[in-house]
């Protein structure tokens, strides 16, 4: 009998967390304006993007990892102005708790400057990722 | 792990069907004998994968030779170091639950092997490695040393 409600208790948890990572998975959300963070060239070993710079947290123990930097590669060469870094998570994990990265993928968008202007975790889609870097793009004219 | 094996993804999925289904039955069969045997037998299982690879898993075997030639090849593949270390996740749950059946502690017993059904259902249904998304967390609470 407890068997039958732990399984019960099981399947229900299953489906929130399925359902909560369908919403989360490639949701960008904005950081608070005196909040954010720069990121330098430096710091991810490459040279930032002269509109904006995708920056992609990734590991070896992640499926997605590929899908997303496939996705992102196929951005960057597309719109203008725009690169896309990838960056093994576990080779910095100080920048990793610096910019309190708990997923891979993790994407950042910077603007020109460096700024954070927005993340998600997960796989994005592409319009998720075509309307982050628009507002980043827009954030500094 | 010079060049990382590749897996198929659909194998994946299957191989968390077919753990899912197990432990269901662990939960609910009166016996406790036979979950005990099951449960043990599911360890084994994860134990295999680990420390042999996912492709040696007994599960995964009877995918390549029973469900792939009915479905033909899959159109990419997966790296297979994160659902390896997803399924050694599978392997903590799976072992505590059996240490916990055989000193007694059913009820402490279901609730671990609900863990790992939770883990394995995730994967078969929706395709989200809980064990991978871990990875990461507890890679940060270890110190640099890279």
């Amino acid at each position: 009998m407890t068997g039958a409600l732990v399984l019960i208790a099981a399947v229900v948890v299953t489906a929130a967390v399925a359902a909560a990572m369908r919403w989360k998975n490639g949701r960008f959300t904005s950081v608070v304006d005196d909040d954010r963070e720069v990121v330098t060239a430096e710091q991810i070993g490459a040279p930032l993007g002269e509109r904006a710079t995708m920056v992609q947290f990734s590991s070896a123990f992640c499926s997605p990892c590929r899908a997303t930097r496939v996705l992102l590669a196929d951005i960057a060469d597309k719109v203008d102005g725009v690169v896309t870094v990838e960056i093994d998570a576990e080779e910095h994990l100080e920048l990793v708790r610096e910019l309190d990265i708990m997923r891979t993928p993790t994407v950042l968008v910077l603007d020109a400057a460096g700024v954070v202007t927005t993340r998600a975790s997960g796989l994005p889609r592409r319009d998720q990722v075509l309307a982050a870097l628009d507002a980043a793009v827009g954030s500094t004219r | 792990m010079s060049t990382p094996t590749q897996v198929d993804p659909r194998g994946l999925r299957v191989v968390a069907g077919i753990t899912s289904a197990v432990l269901a039955v662990v939960l609910v069969v009166p016996s406790e004998p036979v979950r005990t045997a099951l449960l043990t037998v599911q360890v084994v299982v994860f134990a295999i994968a680990v420390v042999a690879g996912l492709q040696k898993s007994p599960y995964a075997i009877f995918f390549a030779r029973v469900v792939r030639p009915r479905i033909g090849r899959p159109a990419e593949l997966e790296d297979s170091r994160p659902p390896r270390f997803a399924q050694a996740v599978g392997l903590a749950f799976a072992t505590v639950a059996l240490v916990l059946l055989l000193a007694g502690a059913t009820t402490a017993a279901l609730v671990a092997t609900a863990f790992a059904l939770v883990a394995a259902l995730l994967n078969a249904s929706v395709g989200f490695c809980l064990g991978c998304e871990l990875y990461l967390v507890l890679r940060r609470l270890r110190p640099v040393n890279a």
